[in-house]
């Protein structure tokens, strides 16, 4: 009996294989359509775009390999791809703080029972969802121009007119200005995550006498970190990748106080059609933008707090 | 006691209204000088009210210029973002589905993969995207604007129904599967219809993202017939052809209006769909 016993046991691994091998089959054809667009427009253009990062490519003629020249060249000749940096930089800095900082409070404003807090959330939300629109991008040129409602509004408190939007010293501010005021996505996120802390954990600390900002301190922000994790990372990602604001508001000046990043790359690839360059910009932005991701994972263990691991 | 509470109460509805107000002056800016006469929208640059409502602003800026009307952005508009959301709808299920049901191999790695691309710049894809589709002749065409949401274009979608996916419990796969339902009869008769709060927050943002999108078309469509909203607002906006203020805030407004009306209907999948998306993630 022993042979019919392998027989069997041969049998159901088979089965088991042929199985394994169906399954297989039926979840590649529902992801299919994810990694045909993965493979043929994500990775198949990365690696291209590497290798144009190499050469000297106008769309027109083949690409000439030129080796390390465009990130040479980007390091040691190319002034402006520092200022886009450094603008990047401040933008990001300036604004993704800033923006956090305000959805939370307003986040915080709004996790009560209160009449009207409903109608609140929404309005404050109405500026997030048009935000990244040409029309707001238009307008705001205008609301801070220099005849604009912004300044009728400063010159009741005695503030001087100011050009906004062509002034080297205030430009990049009115660009982050606008990055804060949508603030409602995180604000949303935040919302949610304050929800979710057991209001036991106030009543507790109440009763030991904590302050409410000892209360903030050690009780919300634990309990939030891993949602300020979250808007970290995606808000951080955003400002590296903006471009609509500065390419129509700005247009990048007044001399180059605003080029950022993304709007000096597409003057390299859509203006100039130097593609061999603007893939080196592009892979240093990948770069930049892995670092500071990785960055903030790293620091991320020693800061976010999750209940289900049971603390730090 | 009482009296104190009131106050507080007080403090707290006025500050939020006084707070709001300002979160909302740009737009309420934008609509007063849609409707104010040319000469006033500098003049009493602050005020939001017109001292005599002009809505011919709006015909003359829905004439557009030369012979392009608004209407055509409209129309084109309207063609793509329906387009981009039936793809997203379509990718974005099928392939949740894939990730949390079935148990395929390297379904781990691959899953990785989708989540790196969460946080992958657009623009480090743009350029060598644009050569492919400048060889296969897709530049100023619909295509490169349409086709990627038919192959899973934003990740964040997919990610979004593999959460609300997880969120069901697998007995009912099990019983439809003891009923002799198909890998697919499950995704089709069970999975689907009760992904029907997701599905509604996936188009909404999916439509928001394609009707605001900008520098896509910008990149890819050269013939101005083929504008959309976006494109051609910045058009009418350019400094060098601008000779009407009040139409061109007229049509800023028009080319927001179904913004606001698609918020104003669904909001609450719009709200709903951003926390669980956040706070799970």
């Amino acid at each position: 009996m022993p042979e019919q016993a392998d027989v069997a046991k041969y049998n159901s691994k088979s089965d088991k294989l042929h199985k394994q091998w169906k399954v297989d089959l039926i979840g590649f054809a529902f992801i299919a359509p994810w990694l045909i667009g993965f493979l043929g427009f994500i990775i198949g253009p990365m690696i291209a775009s590497l290798y144009f990062s190499f050469t000297n490519y106008d769309l027109l003629s083949s690409p000439t390999w030129i080796g390390l020249d465009n990130y040479i060249n980007m390091f040691t000749n190319d002034s402006r791809f520092w200022q886009a940096i450094k603008v990047t930089f401040i933008f990001v800095f300036g604004s993704v703080p800033l923006k956090l900082a305000f959805a939370l409070f307003v986040a915080m404003l709004f996790n009560t029972k209160r009449r009207g807090v409903g109608l609140y959330r929404t309005l404050y939300y109405v500026p997030s969802i048009l935000g990244g629109s040409v029309a707001i991008a238009v307008v705001w040129k205008q609301l801070f121009g220099r005849d604009g409602a912004i300044n009728d509004i400063l010159s009741l408190f005695g503030i001087p007119s100011v050009s906004w939007v062509t002034s080297p010293d205030f430009a990049l501010s009115t660009l982050i200005i606008l990055v804060v005021w949508q603030f409602g996505s995180p604000m949303l996120i935040f919302l949610a995550g304050l929800k979710a802390i057991p209001a036991e954990l106030y009543e507790a600390a109440a009763v030991d006498g904590a302050s409410p900002l000892h209360q903030f301190i050690k009780i919300t922000i634990p309990m939030l970190s891993p949602v300020i994790f979250f808007n970290l990372v995606m808000q951080t990602i955003q400002g590296f990748m903006a471009f609509t604001q500065s390419f129509l508001i700005t247009e990048g000046g007044p001399m180059d106080r605003t080029l950022f990043y993304a709007v000096y790359l597409y003057e390299k690839a859509f203006a100039h059609f130097d593609m061999g360059y603007a893939s080196a910009l592009a892979w240093i932005l990948l770069l930049i933008c892995g670092i500071f991701t990785a960055f903030i994972f790293r620091t991320a263990k020693s800061w976010v707090y999750y209940e289900s691991e049971g603390g730090k | 006691m009482k009296r104190q509470k009131n106050l507080k109460t007080l403090i707290y509805h006025g500050s939020i209204w006084v707070l709001g107000l300002f979160m909302i002056y740009p737009i309420l800016w934008t609509i007063a000088s849609s409707l104010k006469p040319e000469n006033e929208i500098f003049r009493n640059a602050a005020s939001l009210i017109p001292s005599e409502i002009r809505w011919g602003n709006y015909l003359q800026g829905w004439e557009g210029f030369g012979d392009l009307s608004f209407a055509t952005f409209f129309i084109n508009s309207t063609f793509v973002t329906t387009m981009v959301v039936i793809g997203t709808l379509l990718s974005s299920t099928l392939v949740a589905f894939g990730f949390a049901r079935v148990n395929f191999r390297f379904r781990m790695p691959l899953f990785v993969c989708m989540i790196i691309t969460l946080m992958l710049p657009q623009q480090v894809t743009l350029i060598p995207q644009y050569i492919l589709f400048h060889k296969l002749g897709w530049v100023n065409t619909y295509l490169p604007l349409i086709v990627p949401a038919f192959i899973g274009g934003i990740p964040f979608f997919i990610f979004l129904m593999i959460q609300f996916i997880r969120g069901i419990p697998r007995e009912l796969d099990e019983a439809a599967y003891m009923d002799g339902c198909s890998t697919f009869g499950i995704f089709w008769r069970v999975i689907l219809p009760l992904t029907t709060p997701a599905l509604a927050t996936v188009a909404i943002f999916s439509f928001y993202w394609t009707w605001d999108d900008f520098m896509t078309p910008l990149v890819y469509l050269n013939d101005t017939k083929l504008y959309t909203v976006a494109l051609g607002l910045q058009m009418f906006s350019d400094p060098a052809s601008l000779s009407a203020w009040g139409p061109m805030f007229a049509m800023s407004v028009a080319s927001i209006i179904p913004q606001l009306l698609v918020f104003l209907f669904f909001q609450k999948y719009l709200v709903e769909g951003i926390t669980a998306g956040g706070v799970k993630g």
